[in-house]
């Protein structure tokens, strides 16, 4: 399934944020969305799934498998969200609740969009646990959040977020916040999980290492309008925008962008 | 290659709902994360309750100390308060009387003498009533309890409901009424609105009996608890029931009023804080229904600040219970303490002394294990 989004526009309090972006997500690639801070990345990810801040007007078309997003009743809405369109947010911190059980977080979804049972669903997320690699899934799924270091944290807001299947996937700077010995191991996860399962990942982030370690396509914004996409090579390797030109120049030492997978090992003790 | 600004985990920004529970992290290299404290023996809440009830308890004979000292120190002569002219003018009965009451024994003799006392219940004589303190307050501490705890419920299911709907209605004319009703009910001072309510409700429209507890006619409900509702509850009696209830709900209501202004301002604000949260926009984008996000996940959250208001708010009431008792004749400790406070019956005193410390060591007891409850990160230090 693709998840089109054609001339999005949104305004908050007069302000436009984002002024006609076209962005296409297709199964099984992962699409990185570059630009800096207050370049509307965010808001785009924000806006497939209708969590724009209160008073937000939004214009254009978001379309996931010819369905138009924008038109959907509050209801239908809903069953998108979690159901067909999933996220993962920028800090696993704050992102997850403190106070429930990792397997509270992980089935509610579950039993409410495919209207699992109690033990089914728990079956189904000890799966999970063991697929992003948390360690003795069984004993993780009774346990909190500050349990957990940075990076197992993400790696559980994965499974929440892939707990009902959905098609699509929007990570919104899934690794900024985490330690740089465990973003590899994070964005190799992405990557593995988009390749099995035929996801369409929307990788937003501000970190063109990142973005060449993973991303199929790459899409740069500035001021609320994508400036770039095309294919990963030819975007960092032939920059056409000057502005994706200054991102690049910018990076430490001129670093030549990685041509395939993460570059790095898993890290191992470290993470646990 | 990925060596960016953004690597380092930037500080959780500190929100009062974090309460004193600090969110261990443990960094790469950091032990992994304990399996809870499981490995150490005994359920980790059952842990947490007897860590909290053992410290109870030593603040409980810190009170003891602390209400003896204090009575002890007030200026005053209970002798003068309680014998006649004519008598005050016989050192042999001056003496006589301070003698009966202990009172010639050096201080911390007395402490030793009222603590060894406490251990079989004996508060010692009231001067007043010439009766067992532990009898005079076991007829009155019930019925300010019952007038206490209808009012704190009352006002933590209108306070909570009342702040809930502000925050979701943020600027709107919900929010906008249920804030000018707060601001009243935290401005008008508890005495007065007693005084108008018993004018307007009994005596000018009569819908709402007098003074007292239950109507005399009926009589007290038999029971143990003392609480005239549950009492009459338990034994099935409805007519007492009504009558009490009826009696209640003025002085409650008129207690509560603060509190209710007090817990819808803090509700209010404690959810809106939490429904800014990240993880109640990552409960959004799961697509969960509006009522489970709300009851879930965003009043879990605020509850811990809110019960922390609520003991505090208690408090208040407690002493609010005073006036109120005075107001509508409620035969409760609020009255007695008047009563003995002013006669410098020192028995007496320190009795309420001790059952109002002990009643404040129970609901910070209650708060302290309700954090537990609600916040696992209390419970798993």
């Amino acid at each position: 399934m693709t998840l089109d989004i054609t001339g999005l526009k949104v305004t908050i309090g007069g302000k436009e944020i984002l002024r006609g972006v076209d962005l296409s997500l297709e199964a099984g690639r992962v699409h990185g969305l570059a630009g800096e801070s207050g370049s509307g990345k965010t808001m785009t990810g924000l806006a497939v799934l209708g969590l724009l801040p209160h008073g937000a007007r939004v214009s254009g078309g978001i379309s996931l498998g010819g369905r138009d997003l924008l038109a959907l009743s509050p209801k239908e809405l809903n069953q998108v969200r979690g159901g067909e369109v999933a996220m993962v947010f920028q800090d696993p911190a704050t992102s997850l609740h403190p106070m429930l059980t990792i397997g509270r977080q992980l089935t509610e979804h579950m039993r409410h969009h495919l209207r699992l049972g109690k033990a089914e669903a728990k079956a189904r997320a000890v799966d999970l646990l063991t697929k992003v690699r948390i360690p003795g899934a069984e004993e993780a799924y009774g346990r909190f959040p500050h349990q957990f270091s940075g990076g197992m944290r993400q790696r559980i807001a994965i499974a929440v977020a892939l707990a009902c299947s959905p098609k699509v996937l929007i990570a919104d700077e899934p690794t900024t916040a985490l330690d740089v010995t465990v973003q590899a191991g994070v964005l190799r996860l992405l990557r593995g999980l988009c390749d099995e399962l035929g996801l369409a990942v929307l990788l937003v982030t501000h970190d063109l290492g990142v973005m060449s370690a993973v991303a199929d396509e790459v899409s740069v914004m500035k001021d609320g309008l994508v400036v770039e996409t095309g294919p990963r090579a030819r975007v960092l390797r032939e920059p056409s925008h000057p502005y994706t030109r200054a991102l690049l120049d910018s990076l430490p030492d001129h670093q030549e962008p990685a041509q395939d997978g993460t570059g790095r090992d898993e890290p191992g003790e470290g993470e646990r | 290659m990925q060596e960016q600004e953004g690597a380092a985990l930037p500080p959780r920004p500190a929100t009062p709902l974090d309460g004193g529970g600090e969110p261990v992290s443990p960094g790469p290299g950091a032990p992994p994360a304990r399996p809870a404290a499981r490995r150490r023996g005994g359920h980790p809440l059952a842990r947490f309750l007897v860590r909290r009830i053992l410290m109870a308890v030593l603040l409980a004979w810190g009170i003891t100390l602390v209400t003896f000292v204090l009575t002890n120190l007030v200026p005053g002569d209970p002798v003068a308060a309680n014998l006649g002219q004519r008598a005050l003018g016989d050192p042999a009965i001056v003496a006589q009387w301070r003698a009966d009451h202990g009172l010639d024994k050096p201080l911390w003799e007395q402490y030793l003498l009222h603590l060894q006392g406490l251990t079989h219940g004996d508060l010692g004589t009231s001067q007043q009533s010439h009766r067992p303190v532990s009898e005079d307050l076991a007829e009155f501490v019930p019925a300010t309890l019952e007038l206490a705890g209808a009012a704190i419920l009352v006002s933590l299911v209108l306070g909570v409901a009342f702040g809930v709907v502000a925050a979701l209605r943020r600027d709107r004319l919900p929010d906008h009424l249920l804030r000018v009703l707060s601001l009243i009910g935290i401005s008008v001072p508890t005495f007065w609105l007693a005084l108008v309510a018993f004018y307007v409700f009994f005596y000018r429209l009569q819908i709402t009996p007098g003074s007292g507890r239950v109507d005399p006619a009926l009589g007290a409900a038999p029971g143990v608890t003392g609480l005239q509702t549950v009492d009459a509850l338990l034994a099935g009696r409805w007519d007492i029931f009504v009558s009490a209830a009826g009696h209640l709900i003025t002085p409650a209501l008129v207690l509560a009023l603060y509190t209710i202004g007090l817990l819808t301002r803090f509700t209010r604000s404690a959810v809106l804080e939490v429904l800014g949260q990240d993880y109640v926009r990552a409960a959004r984008a799961k697509g969960l229904p509006g009522r489970v996000i709300l009851f879930r996940y965003v009043l879990r959250s605020a509850l811990v600040p809110i019960i922390t208001v609520a003991g505090l708010a208690f408090g208040s009431l407690l002493s609010g219970t005073v006036l109120v008792e005075a107001i509508f004749a409620w035969p409760g400790v609020g009255q007695y303490a008047y009563k003995s406070a002013t006669t410098l019956d020192l028995p007496a005193v320190m009795g309420v002394g001790l059952v109002v410390g002990i009643v404040y060591l129970v609901i910070n007891l209650i708060v302290d294990v309700l954090y537990g409850i609600i916040d696992p990160r209390v419970r798993l230090q």
